[in-house]
């Protein structure tokens, strides 16, 4: 009996570093993945494809740093996808053909201004689900659900299911330039990583140090009680769907200016690799847990797994395959951890007698 | 009471359970007698859950056995339990909220026609044959959400009653009843002891024990520390075997001077559905370092006028001000603001966020104190943390282990903690001793003096007549949702009380019966 009370210090020693690695995990399944196609893909190390890669991870990044957040609350947002859509298109529509008040009268905005109006737009869209949820009580998948459609079927609409081609601007009209975020580089890097990290580190920070973000969590993990503290739950909710529609819009700016082009069925299942990045990165559906650094590490797996597969000649079926295998381990693996934390916590809470 | 001699029916023989890193029980023997009520009590963590859990199938034993009418019996599950005859009312109500109440109490053993379709109107009938058996007019088409804890509780007795328990375990069933509902559950077990059911009760109310039991059990620390007949026993000698030390006094009021009135609510109202008032035009004044207590039965309104004065319903009439200064918004977060802190009745549902730390649940509803900038400067929070915890004597290892994985009384202190880092004014307590054990009861008791002392004003809610006695400088009796009656300290009685809190009351389980 007492060899139970009093277990050897070597016991805790392993399973405290069980508990590191299992903490650590997609990080470790990240650099995994990495060791691993650095041998079985040629050229996967060389700098020009880790460029592109980052890219292309950068985008679903961005839609899962604003998911995780909604996730946290409690929430989906399945609009995402199609904020990216109608976004794009908007920002091309107002480069190439500008604002028609329809008197006669164009208005042409500057690149700045166009960004400007894009991002608000993607707020003002999440905004309107927040209002769907909070105000109407929708639930947030049905919500966010027929925002999805909407968004889609005006981003159809807006230039009859064509795609705004050639979105290099008119000097004359002063909307040139369009195109520096998606092809441009700062210090040797592309804009998009740098935004990325921007607004990766301003999430955790907001996440991790400010009221705000104690409060998502908390609504998360308890709405009532949360409430009963003096949060201002629907404030909150308001404000992580405003946050995941500003992230959505950048995505849609970035893929146009990518792209130089608008099509209107961009991002289309954009939404369902977002969810998959903040899952892998151990962001809980059910709410009041996640970190915006998992969901990050969470996408870059997600995307070099991708990457990789299709440099290895790898049939993009097969891809899909291997994707939903990983994401059903992740969560797994991410059981069990919470079932050894909660046993420490106990064990230790025992030891007090309390 | 006779002296019979009741034969025993179940007995637990050196029963060791151990979890990892702990012994929740040392080789305990415990006889459960027939036609007895079967006392068992003990401090939260003594080890009395985990017993029963083991009688009721829910865990095994480490060690030890158990048997049945002199032949031992394993218990695999709670299957196995209930075709033994051994039914238990959980303390965490296990029930269905989203299913009504009837198919609550049939859950797994529908009445069925032809093995498959449910016979809803059979399973009706006999749900109201029993709600008549426990006399209490709970609708058995009601959903188990809309009901309140203490009905709840009703509908979780019913469901074992249902099954034809031989072996009946009750854990802490009055926690969360009123005194009127106490008194039918006494009458309940008196007639199921007439009829030879044999059952085992757990509870914190000591005097309830007494005056119900037959036969006490009590826990220390997995260990039987007292085993004897209940005439032999008072309830010094149940604390002292409990806790291992002789007094554990309620804090007693002394006699410290008011300050200036610091709390008024004025003719509170809130509606009910279908007509009538919940909240019907109360006001109350309090003074700073009064502690008023609110005494009455369930469903008098009380938990709805704290609801009030938190701002919870928007849609409730009348005025709260604090220290002369009107709060004209309702919600939660401008009285907070403002000075006041509940701490609700529900801890698990309303009290806590389970899955957060310790810290991050004590802190949150007082975010901004410690911000610096942007953002919360942790230093500071830390040290807020530290000290409230051990102001509050709060035992924990750690302040970022989940707070789920705490005792009962170490949650509640949690909860308090968290409503006196806002600074508060005004204190608002619903129930503050619900589901605690003696030794923390007390530690809660005597931390609302210490507050009050301090120039708090704390106004708590409680269905525990000796509680509202010991604690209060004034007391306020409401009934059908209308305070009917106020005491001084000094001239309340407990008849008088009593009285006060029936007053209308008929007239309103009358009322709540239409409106269904």
């Amino acid at each position: 009996m007492s060899a139970t009370l009093a277990r050897p210090a070597s016991a805790y020693n392993s399973s405290s570093m069980l508990m590191m690695l299992l903490h650590l995990r997609t990080f470790i399944a990240l650099i995994a993945v990495i060791i691993f196609f650095s041998f079985a893909a040629p050229n996967f190390l060389s700098t020009a494809n880790m460029m592109i890669m980052s890219k292309h991870v950068a985008l679903n990044a961005f839609l899962a740093i604003g998911m995780t957040f909604v996730i946290i609350t409690g929430g989906i947002d399945l609009s995402v996808g199609s904020i990216v859509g109608l976004t794009g298109m908007v920002a091309g529509g107002l480069i190439l053909n500008g604002l028609d008040l329809g008197i006669g009268y164009t208005v042409y905005f500057n690149v700045i201004e166009i960004v400007a109006i894009t991002l608000l737009l993607g707020i003002a869209i999440g905004a309107v689900n927040g209002l769907l949820i909070t105000r109407l009580n929708v639930a947030p998948f049905i919500a966010t659900l027929g925002i999805l459609y909407v968004a889609r079927g005006l981003a159809l609409l807006s230039s009859d299911g064509r795609t705004f081609p050639n979105l290099v601007g008119n000097a004359e009209l002063g909307t040139t330039g369009f195109p520096i975020l998606g092809a441009g580089t700062f210090l040797g890097f592309p804009i998009s990583i740098w935004l990325l990290l921007v607004v990766g580190l301003g999430a955790a920070y907001l996440a991790a140090r400010t009221p705000l973000g104690r409060q998502i969590y908390a609504v998360g993990g308890n709405e009532r009680a949360a409430a009963l503290s003096g949060v201002r739950v629907n404030r909150v909710k308001m404000f992580v769907y405003m946050f995941s529609g500003f992230c959505a819009a950048i995505v849609g700016l970035i893929i146009s200016s990518e792209l130089v082009a608008a099509h209107p069925a961009t991002g289309e299942t954009f939404e369902l690799n977002a969810i998959a990045a903040a899952v892998l990165g151990g962001t809980s559906m059910s709410g009041g847990r996640g970190k915006i650094g998992g969901t990050i590490v969470g996408a870059f797996v997600i995307g070099i797994l991708s990457d990789g597969l299709v440099m290895m000649g790898v049939s993009s079926f097969w891809q899909i395959v291997i994707k939903g295998l990983v994401i059903i381990a992740a969560v797994v693996v991410d059981q069990f951890q919470r079932r050894m934390q909660q046993r420490i916590a106990l064990q230790s809470q025992a030891a007090m007698g309390g | 009471m006779i002296e019979v001699a009741h034969e025993t029916v179940l007995s637990v023989r050196k029963v060791t359970k151990v979890y990892p890193g702990t012994i929740a029980l040392k080789s305990v023997d415990f006889d459960v007698r027939k036609g007895a009520v079967n006392v068992l009590v003990g401090e939260n963590g003594a080890g009395k859950s985990t017993l029963m859990k083991i009688i009721a199938g829910v865990e095994q034993p480490s060690e030890g056995e158990i048997l049945l009418d002199g032949k031992p019996i394993r218990l695999a599950g709670t299957q196995d339990a209930i075709g033994h005859g051994i039914g238990i009312v959980f303390q965490e109500l296990n029930l269905f909220p989203n299913m009504t109440v009837a198919e609550n109490i049939f859950i797994t053993r529908e009445r069925c026609r032809l093995g498959f379709d449910i016979d809803a109107a059979a399973m009706r009938e006999e749900t109201r044959k029993l709600m008549q058996r426990l006399e209490h007019d709970i609708p058995p088409d009601a959903l188990v959400a809309d009901l309140r804890i203490g009905q709840q509780q009703i509908v979780e007795i019913a469901k074992t009653l249902s099954q034809d328990a031989r072996i009946l375990i009750m854990d802490e069933p009055t926690s969360a009843l009123s005194a009127t509902e106490v008194e039918i559950l006494f009458r309940v077990i008196k007639e199921l002891k007439a009829q030879g059911v044999a059952i085992v009760y757990i509870s914190h109310r000591l005097e309830e024990l007494v005056r119900i039991g037959d036969y006490i059990t009590v826990l220390r620390d997995g260990s039987i520390t007292g085993s004897r007949s209940m005439q032999d026993v008072d309830v010094p000698w149940i604390v002292r075997s409990m806790i291992g030390a002789a007094s554990k006094d309620y804090a007693k009021a002394d006699d410290h001077v008011f300050g200036d009135e610091i709390f008024r609510a004025e003719d509170i109202t809130l509606a009910r559905q279908g007509g009538g008032y919940m909240v019907d035009h109360v006001s109350l004044a309090l003074k700073a370092g009064e502690i008023v207590g609110i005494y009455g039965l369930m469903g008098a309104g009380r938990t709805e006028l704290f609801d009030c004065i938190m701002g919870r319903h928007p849609n409730a009439g009348g005025r709260i001000s604090i220290a002369g200064k009107e709060l004209a918004k309702a919600d939660v977060a401008t009285r907070i603001a403002g000075g006041l802190a509940l701490i609700p009745e529900d801890r698990k549902a309303e009290g806590l966020v389970q899955i957060m730390s310790i810290s991050d649940n004590m802190t949150l509803a007082s975010l901004w104190n410690y911000v610096r900038g942007f953002h919360i400067d942790r230093n500071k929070e830390r040290s807020a943390v530290q000290r409230f915890v051990s102001d509050l004597a709060i035992k924990i290892s750690s302040p970022d282990h989940e707070v789920a994985s705490l005792s009962g009384g170490n949650q509640q202190k949690v909860v308090i903690g968290k409503a006196l880092m806002t600074g508060p004014k005004v204190l608002l307590m619903d129930e503050p001793s619900r589901g605690i054990d003696v030794g923390a009861k007390a530690e809660v008791f005597r931390t609302m003096r210490k507050l009050a002392a301090d120039g708090l004003g704390i106004l708590f809610v409680t269905s525990d007549l000796e509680e509202v006695m010991a604690l209060s400088d004034r007391i306020i009796v409401m009934s059908s949702g209308r305070i009917t009656g106020e005491f001084d300290r000094a001239h309340a009685t407990e008849e008088a009380i009593v009285a006060a809190s029936s007053i209308g009351h008929d007239f309103t389980t009358h009322k709540m019966e239409l409106a269904q």
